[in-house]
């Protein structure tokens, strides 16, 4: 087992995640059951599964769930975050009699999930994303996700060797911790190639809306960003409209090479089928899975996309030094000194938030260099 | 920097996003000007477009042929026209009602079919770079135009045209006013407004063509944010005129880019408020020009919306 | 025959006749919507039987199904009569969506600045404030039509996209509860001030209270003096200004009581389910209610089966996914096709012989 655990006590000492790993063996509920010959284990998606973004990444996870013998998989997709979540995950337990289930949106966490995790305590209740807290969650429900903001610095590194304008775009859903990570390592990345680089953030306020997304995809090109990614449910739809500004695109969620073969660098892609294989086998051969589960480009959670034919050979270079340090464990994107775009100091010298740091998924700042706000 | 606009930007945006996104508004609406002249209305365009946009992907992507793609979202858009049309024409069926179900079935087929369809690439429609003799690559974008934006101008200029001059045009109006004046004149209201709601249709299926096969260009599930809906309001915002619904979806496209546009140049507080532009715009002019006292001036009488 | 009509023997028939014809003709409409369905299906390569068998096991076959539907039910049938009162004036009112969510934002601010009073105070002032937020919201686009002859579908429908705006505004800035971090939300009520379920169930309170709402609104159209004056209103509004009626009062006071009814499913929806109020108020339930009304043809007591039925629909949804392996979308297409049926159907009143006995002696 490659999962990284982390208690909610990792979080208050800021930094100091191994403290986390220390305390794993005094975690209640680590006793191992039953192994068990057979499984059914339900997904469920916040829109269709096969949106070239977040919903398909899981659904990639889920396929590879299938393979594993004795175990069935039960999907639902374009579930609301409303109590038809709720009915969708009770309709899995009482007529599929699933163990497991991966209601994969981040708003299915609190109240939905937590409300059926207290009604069926029998039941594995496992989220992307959320922060599941000891002292707060029951013990049936866990939390994962992966260091993303990794694959974004990467992302950032192939960018500021292809900018020319010195200008990249960044088109965004919402200004929520999970995003502004995000952007901040996708800029801080292109400043490691070129300090002068700044990045153009626009906030599109949906999840998921087409002609939106193309707007802020062309108001971008029309700035001057002449390298964009972004990170919204389905990136197709800016990809596509970047490339055809002739912009390079960097890749998020899921790999979108064919979309734009000529100008995609490369990609900051969930690998949910490492996680998931592993958790179902896990659970299947007795183990408890772990409450707070995190893990990067190391543990396999996160993989990048293959770098495009625009890289060029100093490109691929640094991109696969820092890759190397980060698979190294203990990379820092956020590190001192370091402003926010509104001057006041993130990090002082020497201070440094490295991948494993808890403190980051609750950013509220935009980096110096990111020209929007987000408020 | 040479290309740093500065406040220029916003403007020049504005009038880019006019032209890449008015295109389905004005579709749906010249299509619904012509069937709510003839007397009905069809509150179901919302569901014709999210199948034409679903069905101008598919046969693009199967045929290779954008236009083929176009011309079978038309079609498929005459036939849920047709329906509609049809319908009405029994006694006592409410055709707002019949709207709102054509939408519902309209959309549910497309997604129900659509599935197959959301990964594969499809052929893009072709536009006229009409910005070359700008240097600036934000102009030369903006006027990048698509084919069917400038199909959409004749087309509005044709109906009115049509309206004004022409016997089917009068035919039209007639049956609008009054059924029993169309009776009287020896005319058959029902199968004149079924063939004018099959007509604005195609229309729409042709609007929602443009979002799959130009601008955004791909095929979703959240590919339309309500433009067949928005559509149907502004023919009342164009007063049932062809030439006004052409101003009415530039109006309503350039104030929808008016939120990223502001972004890009730095104001990004309370985005959510300028996104909500075309809507208070729109809100914000009906008010203003709408009247308690006499009717709407434009309105075809037998209209269930408005009388 | 014409002496039969005139006695009351006859006028009893005839009223029975009619309300024989009021549940035979939907019902009738319904199995044909069903039956073209299952033709759509046998066209796909699917069983229609097997369909129609996880319908039933997913919306109605157990206790746990028949809490599926009714838990889904509570928020159509207060979404139904914002649409279903002001039809009754001939106003087609489309935007309840926003009610709603700007219902929700209102009550989960309300909630926060009251989280240490007493329930029984505390609640009813946060209801009352959903309720008077959806009434002004509606009755807005009432007064928009009454004062400034502006189209009430229009208007509803455009003010429903910028409530959006403006609840999406609010709870990720002003009204933001900092330590919601990736789902922007108000604080969330404390337990106290939530709403729970009805004794030995998981449906909450807002089924019997919309079921409630729908039987006092029927009273009002059917019974009271109010909606008598609404009906002839609607039926033709200068002849009900001709005979005095207060058309200006009913349309304000219809378009804002649709609307306070749309406030109390925000209201429920925040205290009952979500907790706080966010993004997700804005889930469709507006544009839900819209079918239900007119497929319940604005009556309020037959929007509690319909929104029942569609609820029902919509809890086989996932049951259908998985074991047939059909899309999501079955279900909208199951509805379209039931509801241009129901819809048809209205053509028939009147027409078939069985239900007019008036016309039984004529040949």
């Amino acid at each position: 087992m490659a999962f990284k655990p982390l208690s909610r006590r990792g979080f208050l000492q800021g930094s100091a995640a191994l403290a986390g790993l220390a305390s794993l063996g005094t975690l209640p509920g680590m006793a191992r059951a039953q192994a068990l010959t057979e499984m059914t284990v339900g997904f469920i998606y916040v829109g269709p599964k096969d949106d070239f973004g977040y919903n398909q990444a899981h659904a990639e996870g889920a396929a590879a769930v299938k393979a594993i013998p004795g175990v069935t998989v039960v999907e639902e997709e374009n579930v609301p975050e409303t109590v038809d979540v709720q009915k969708s995950m009770e309709s899995m337990i009482n007529f599929d009699g699933a163990k497991l289930l991966f209601p994969t949106s981040f708003g299915y966490f609190d109240p939905h999930i937590l409300t059926l995790a207290k009604t069926y305590p029998d039941v594995r209740f496992e989220h992307a994303g959320g922060m599941w807290q000891a002292d707060k969650h029951p013990m049936n429900v866990g939390s994962y996700f992966g260091y993303i903001g990794m694959g974004q610095y990467l992302n950032g590194i192939t960018a500021g060797h292809a900018s020319k304008t010195k200008k990249i775009g960044f088109v965004a859903a919402k200004p929520i911790p999970q995003v502004l990570l995000n952007i901040n390592s996708f800029l801080l990345g292109a400043r490691a190639v070129d300090p002068a680089i700044t990045c153009q953030v626009i906030f599109t306020g949906e999840w998921s809306m087409a002609v939106k997304e193309a707007e802020a995809t062309n108001a971008l090109a029309d700035a001057g960003c002449d390298v964009i990614t972004c990170h919204v449910d389905g990136p197709k739809v800016v990809i596509e409209t970047a490339a055809g500004r002739g912009c390079y695109v960097c890749g998020y969620h899921a790999d979108q090479s064919s979309l734009a073969p000529e100008l995609y660098l490369t990609g900051a892609e969930w690998n949910w089928a490492k996680v998931y294989t592993d958790m179902v086998t896990a659970m299947m051969s007795g183990e408890t899975i772990p409450n707070f589960v995190r893990g990067g480009l190391a543990e396999g959670f996160i993989k990048m996309s293959p770098l495009g034919p625009a890289v060029t050979e100093a490109s691929k270079a640094q991109f696969e030094a820092t890759r190397d340090a980060i698979l190294l464990g203990g990379f820092a994107v956020i590190k001192g000194p370091l402003k926010d775009n509104l001057g006041n100091v993130i990090a002082a010298e020497g201070q440094s938030f490295v991948e494993t740091d808890v403190a980051l998924e609750s950013m509220n700042y935009l980096v110096e260099g990111v020209i929007g706000s987000i408020s | 920097m040479s290309d740093d606009l500065g406040l220029w930007a916003i403007p020049i945006a504005m009038i880019g996003g006019a032209i890449r996104v008015s295109t389905p508004f004005l579709f749906v609406s010249l299509g619904e000007v012509l069937t709510e002249r003839s007397g009905r209305i069809n509150l179901g365009l919302e569901g014709t477009l999210v199948f034409g946009a679903m069905t101008g992907y598919a046969v693009a992507y199967l045929t290779g042929s954008a236009w083929t793609g176009v011309l079978v979202a038309a079609l498929a858009g005459s036939v849920f026209g047709l329906v509609h049309g049809l319908i009405c024409s029994l006694p006592r069926v409410n055709d707002i009602a019949i709207g709102i179900a054509m939408m519902l079935l309209g959309t549910g087929l497309a997604f129900y079919f659509g599935k197959a369809f959301i990964q594969p690439v499809a052929p893009d429609l072709p536009s006229i770079p009409l910005g070359g003799w700008s240097g600036l690559p934000q102009v030369q974008a903006a006027l990048d135009v698509n084919v069917l934006f400038l199909i959409g101008i004749v087309l509005a200029l044709a109906l009115a045209w049509m309206f004004r001059t022409t016997r089917i045009g009068l035919v039209i109006r007639v049956v609008g006013d009054s059924t029993d004046a169309a009776r009287a004149m020896g005319l058959r209201p029902a199968v004149i407004r079924t063939a004018a709601t099959a007509a604005g249709g195609a229309f729409a299926g042709i609007g929602g063509a443009y979002l799959s096969l130009y601008y955004p260009g791909s095929w979703n599930e959240g590919i339309s944010s309500g433009q067949g809906l928005m559509a149907v309001a502004l023919v009342i915002f164009a007063r049932w005129n062809p030439v006004a619904c052409i101003w009415a979806a530039l109006l309503f496209g350039g104030a929808g880019a008016l939120g990223p546009a502001l972004q890009s140049v730095g104001v990004s507080e309370g985005y959510y408020l300028f996104y909500a532009a075309p809507y208070v715009l729109t809100l914000g002019v009906l008010i203003a020009t709408s009247s308690p006292t006499r009717a709407m001036t434009g309105a075809p009488g037998e209209l269930s919306i408005t009388k | 025959m014409t002496t039969f009509a005139r006695t009351t023997g006859g006028d009893a028939l005839v009223a029975l006749a009619r309300r024989a014809e009021a549940v035979a003709i939907p019902l009738g409409a319904l199995l044909v919507g069903l039956a073209v369905f299952g033709l759509f299906l046998l066209t796909q390569g699917k069983s229609p039987v097997a369909f129609f068998g996880y319908v039933w096991q997913a919306g109605f076959g157990s206790a746990f199904s028949w809490q599926n539907t009714l838990s889904r039910t509570a928020p159509l049938l207060f979404a139904a009569l914002c649409v279903a009162l002001p039809a009754r004036l001939g106003l087609v009112v489309i935007g309840g969506e926003g009610a709603i969510v700007l219902g929700g934002v209102a009550v989960g601010a309300l909630g926060v600045a009251l989280a240490g009073t007493s329930p029984v105070l505390a609640l009813p002032l946060m209801a009352a404030a959903g309720i008077a937020v959806g009434a002004v919201w509606i009755g807005a686009v009432g007064a928009l039509r009454y004062y400034r002859g502006v189209n009430e579908t229009i208007a509803s429908l455009l003010m429903a996209y910028i409530a959006i705006a403006l609840m999406n505004h609010l709870v990720e800035g002003p009204l933001r509860d900092p330590a919601s971090l990736n789902k922007p939300s108000t604080a969330p009520l404390v337990d106290a001030l939530r709403v729970g379920p009805l004794p030995g169930m998981e449906v909450h309170w807002g089924l019997p209270v919309g079921i409630l709402c729908c039987i006092l609104a029927w009273v009002l159209i059917d019974r009271t003096t109010w909606g008598f004056a609404a009906r002839i209103a609607g039926g033709n509004v200068r002849a009900a200004q001709v005979q005095g009626l207060p058309v200006g009062r009913l349309i304000l006071g219809f378009t804002a009581l649709g609307g306070s009814f749309a406030g109390l499913a925000g209201f429920f929806e925040v205290t009952a389910v979500q907790g706080s109020a966010n993004a997700s108020l804005a889930s469709g339930y507006g544009y839900t209610g819209i079918l239900i009304a007119f497929l319940a043809r604005h009556n309020p007591l037959a929007i509690i089966p319909v929104a029942i039925l569609l609820a029902g629909f919509e809890a086989s949804s996932g049951l259908v996914q998985r074991r047939m392996d059909l899309p999501d979308a079955t279900v909208l297409v199951l509805q379209g096709f039931v509801f241009i049926a129901i819809l048809l159907s209205d053509t028939l009143y009147g027409r078939l012989k069985i239900f007019t006995p008036e016309r039984w002696g004529r040949g």
